[in-house]
């Protein structure tokens, strides 16, 4: 195996008892950080795990990759995304400065698609034919199964039955892209089960297949290269940001489920060590009731899906399931680079609960007409938080991740809205 | 090298056969139940015990398996209640091995679970998930309570690769036969034969093959150029099938005595 060193690395000083992260050069192995990372996963895939760091490394360094990548981004995807002052929003969080980086007006509503994207280039890089996904909200799904289509590849995607019933309208968007969609009945029928079938297709289907991971998890290489690829939200947001206002923001929020759009946008700002990363988790039903998925307010580092991580699990290593309203969001695990700037202290994450986002939800909705994803509204629910607390003088980025089409059916029986005459709406709240 | 191991295969060689390795979950379908099935087992001729600790995300395994472990789970099998499982299996006859994946065994620590699997009477660990890169704690842990570390090969691996995984490796070395999952299969991968070969060229380790073997004929055809020969799902099939638990042991018997007679030479 070639272990290379990370483009770049951070480092855990011990000051006075206190751990502080540089970005200075670092001993830390390459698909580490910290403690957290690595590759724990069946023989099988180590090669195929090697192949891919090795294409993923050539092509950053090929400028015909990087030329075609980045024409897709702005023809395809609709790159640069703006970043929208919400100035009727902001008076609910405290009068600061609000702007939305509007990952939403992207192909196919969301930031997955520049992973998606990337890692499709990739597939046709090393010579492969088909593309296997996991989803949860089915956002990774549509993008991977758009970003097939594009590129004339084969398309099969994972979903766990229960989400396949909360998230309908991105299965048929799936469908119609020409994906194949596996509904996953085994173990709690969400995310987690999702990846461990997209898993087992892999290690069976590997010498034509690439499995797209669709966020910051899982084993090395897959959270550096899917970091790579979100990377874009944070360079366009810093320049962004800093044309609108002169100056860096106060804090970059996001949400956080395996949290590809957090990295994405925390990434541009990792080295100003002024602006603050703030992530929220899923919540639930609140982190006392056990029905939630917050991993760091409730969870502890184990291993979950080839990376050592914080896990939510139970005294003996079992795996316990998580819950949230929001299916990209209920995840049991969370990227390996979020437990190291958990750590470290350099980002900040707290639970949202579901009613508290499903008020922003509504909130952003009238305040400023932007209906965004159950999942980003658990950031907007954040940044409530973060104004609040940093006061009027504040500039704050959210990451509006994703638009909202696909949560209406949920957002109605939340609300108890929208049931036409004669349609009687179960689990009307 | 747990003395235990390297005796069970070079007992099998003398004996001009290879070793054979059958392996159920602990608790299914019940704790008890499964001390018995797998004393059964050992009964019959099987060489070596390889208890399953069930796993919430048996991501290497394929629908039998992760029918079993789920009702194990389902059952309250804890790490302790697998541990008390290997103290009850008749290890003056058989190598006694543990398969599970990383999690449990970090959470419960790796000191405290390679002591209590000593104790326990275990001789072995195999990790599907775990690789040498990551296992330096394990290796410390298992070298100081003479538990044999098994790692895997498949047929992906480079020479390059297998040499490592070797070199982390003691007790014997676990071919996987085919890409894929666990799971019962008509025929033995093809890729088992040269996997095996090119192993053997790095490595004086016994090299026993598993995934999909699951017939006394698959056995022998395996037996004729491994050491030893791994079933697993094919047992957790005849339980399923069975009505009950004296139907689970006695097609647990006859297919562990087919086998045992499979891999004679």
């Amino acid at each position: 195996m070639i272990w290379l060193p990370l483009v770049r690395t951070q480092r855990c000083e011990i000051v006075e008892g206190e751990q502080k992260l540089t970005t200075a050069d670092s001993t830390v192995t390459a698909g580490h950080f910290g403690p957290y990372g690595g590759r724990f996963v069946p023989e099988a895939l180590t090669a195929a795990l090697d192949e891919l760091d090795s294409a993923f490394r050539s092509a950053i360094m090929d400028p015909s990759f990087m030329t075609r990548l980045t024409a897709l981004e702005r023809s395809y995807t609709g790159r640069p995304s703006p970043l929208t002052r919400a100035e009727r929003f902001a008076e609910h969080c405290g009068g600061a400065r609000i702007y939305l980086k509007r990952e939403d007006l992207n192909h196919t509503g969301s930031h997955k698609i520049n992973n998606a994207i990337g890692q499709a280039l990739l597939t046709e890089r090393m010579g492969k034919s088909r593309m296997i996904a996991e989803t949860g909200a089915g956002q990774h799904g549509v993008a991977t199964a758009t970003a097939a289509a594009l590129l004339g590849l084969e398309c099969t995607v994972f979903m766990g039955e229960e989400d396949t019933r909360r998230q309908a309208l991105n299965v048929v968007r799936m469908q119609l892209l020409g994906a194949e969609v596996i509904s996953v009945t085994a173990g709690s029928r969400t995310l987690k089960d999702a990846i461990n079938e997209a898993m087992r297709d892999w290690v069976a289907s590997v010498d034509r297949t690439h499995y797209v991971l669709g966020t910051v998890t899982g084993p090395a290489p897959f959270p550096e290269i899917v970091r790579y690829f979100q990377a874009v939200v944070g360079r366009e947001a810093r320049d962004q940001i800093q044309l609108a206002e002169g100056r860096l923001p106060d804090a970059v929020v996001a949400c956080v489920g395996g949290g590809s759009n957090a990295i994405g946008l925390f990434s541009g700002f990792m080295d100003d060590v002024d602006v603050q990363l703030r992530g929220y988790e899923a919540g639930g039903d609140g982190v006392e009731t056990g029905r939630h998925a917050a991993r760091f307010a409730a969870g502890s580092p184990g291993v979950l899906h080839g990376a050592r991580t914080y896990v939510m699990q139970d005294e003996w290593g079992q795996t316990i399931a998580s819950h949230s309203i929001s299916a990209g969001l209920d995840y049991p695990g969370v990227g390996p680079e979020h437990s190291w700037l958990h750590d470290t202290g350099r980002a900040k994450y707290e639970p949202i609960n579901d009613d508290e986002a499903m008020a922003a939800l509504a909130l952003l909705s009238r305040t400023e007409g932007i209906i965004p994803a159950i999942e980003t509204a658990h950031a907007l629910a954040g940044a409530m938080r973060v104004g609040r607390e940093l006061g009027p003088t504040a500039v704050i980025i959210v990451n509006l991740s994703g638009r909202g089409d696909k949560d209406v059916a949920t957002a109605a029986r939340w609300f108890g809205i929208g049931a036409p005459a004669g349609i009687e709406m179960a689990e009307g709240r | 090298m747990s003395r235990r191991l390297a005796e069970v295969f070079s007992r099998a060689k003398s004996t001009n056969r290879a070793a054979l390795i059958g392996y159920l979950p602990a608790g299914y379908p019940t704790a008890a139940a499964s001390v018995e099935l797998m004393n059964t087992m050992i009964d019959a001729g099987v060489d070596a015990i390889e208890v399953g600790l069930p796993y919430s995300d048996p991501l290497m395994d394929g629908a039998d398996i992760q029918f079993a472990v789920a009702a194990a789970l389902a059952g309250g099998t804890t790490t302790d209640v697998v541990l008390d499982v290997v103290g009850r299996l008749d290890g003056e006859r058989a190598a006694l091995l543990v398969m599970s994946y990383w999690n449990p065994i970090e959470r419960y620590g790796v000191a405290r679970f390679a002591a209590r699997l000593a104790a326990a009477g275990g001789n072995g660990v195999i990790t599907p998930d775990l690789t040498p890169e990551e296992a330096g704690p394990w290796s410390a842990a298992t070298l100081a309570e003479e538990i044999d570390t098994i790692f895997l090969v498949a047929p992906s691996s480079t020479d390059e690769r297998i040499k490592s995984v070797v070199a982390s490796t003691s007790g014997f070395v676990y071919a996987a036969s085919t890409m894929g999952v666990t799971g019962a299969r008509s025929q033995v991968g093809g890729g088992a034969e040269p996997l095996v070969t090119r192993t053997r060229r790095l490595t004086g380790l016994p090299i026993a093959v598993g995934l999909g073997v699951s017939t006394g004929a698959q056995a022998r055809e395996v037996a004729a150029y491994a050491d030893g020969v791994i079933v697993g799902s094919a047992f957790v099939r005849c339980i399923r099938a069975a009505p009950d638990l004296p139907g689970a042991l006695a097609a647990v018997r006859g297919l562990a005595g087919e086998l045992a007679e499979g891999v004679r030479r």
